[in-house]
């Protein structure tokens, strides 16, 4: 039934940490030039907003892929409690050993979302600022389509 | 092939309660949803319609054509109705973001003669949506 109607659900969250773009395997200058503003030691932050997109059957009794207040409470245990007003450098053990730009960001609650169990995550979408965002669905290919 | 969307927006009251549960049982699933009362919200339509523009008018349809289907189709229906006691469509069923989208849906896609309906999203905060599509059409990356 490739013609059916599908239903996706949206849910939007909000966080904000502070991170460095450093890459221990360039030289300072090269760090320098590749990041620029953002490998300023000290480090700089960002309020990111995280998109998060499940879909699967809608329960005729709740009308509903998944009870939101599930999800929230999900992405606030998996995500939100580890990432918000925090280094993602120092306190996000992910981050200790890769270079925490959006893309990273990206795939890592990607990997922690994916287990949800009452939906299927079906992509992640993080904007930096206003003007910056990012997508990874896995290995999903259909939901990486434009 | 182009998309064109166009935004709405309306303002509904609804409430969540399903009949054949328990009091006890609506009030943990729906939450605050389940105010016998109702609330409301301002509600964010965008349509998003596929099609090649036509050689002659550059267009994949006539925008006005698609505002006049959708306050007729749409904000005649829904605009300041409560969604569970108004909207026929919806009688039966909880009025979620999942089913009014799916509602709308079939309300509008066989009134669109030219181009084709290739995505509805329903925003009932900024914070919470769905999106309705043909399953393969990879719709829900076009955000």
């Amino acid at each position: 039934m490739s013609d059916a109607l599908k239903i996706e659900l949206g849910r939007r969250y909000r966080f904000s940490a502070s991170h460095r773009l450093h890459s221990p395997e360039l030289s300072a200058e090269e760090n320098c030039r590749v990041f620029g503003k953002c490998n300023n030691p000290h480090g700089h932050g960002h309020n990111y907003v995280v998109e998060v997109s499940m879909s699967g059957d809608v329960d005729p009794a709740t009308g509903m892929i998944a009870n939101l207040a599930d999800l929230d409470a999900f992405v606030e245990r998996q995500v939100l409690e580890e990432f918000d007003h925090k280094s993602l450098n120092e306190d996000v053990l992910a981050f200790r050993k890769k270079v925490p730009t959006t893309e990273n960001l990206c795939i890592e609650i990607y990997r922690r979302l994916k287990s949800f169990p009452q939906a299927k995550l079906e992509r992640i979408r993080v904007q930096e600022t206003g003007n910056n965002s990012f997508e990874y669905a896995g290995e999903n290919l259909e939901g990486n389509q434009p | 092939m182009v998309l064109l969307t166009r935004k709405i927006e309306f303002a509904a009251s609804h409430l969540y309660h399903n009949p054949n549960l328990s009091a006890e049982e609506n009030r943990r699933i729906f939450g605050k949803c389940n105010n016998p009362h109702g609330h409301g919200h301002n509600y964010t339509l965008e349509i998003t319609v596929a099609g090649e523009p036509d050689p002659v008018t550059g267009m994949v349809l006539d925008l006005k054509e698609l505002k006049e289907i959708l306050e007729r189709e749409i904000m005649q229906r829904m605009d300041h109705r409560h969604l569970n006691y108004e909207v026929a469509e919806l009688a039966g069923k909880i009025p979620t973001c999942e089913n009014i989208t799916r509602v709308i849906w079939q309300l509008l896609e066989p009134k669109i003669k030219q181009g084709r309906l290739h995505r509805v999203r329903l925003y009932e905060s900024p914070d919470l949506f769905a999106d309705c599509f043909r399953n393969g059409s990879g719709a829900a990356g076009n955000s």
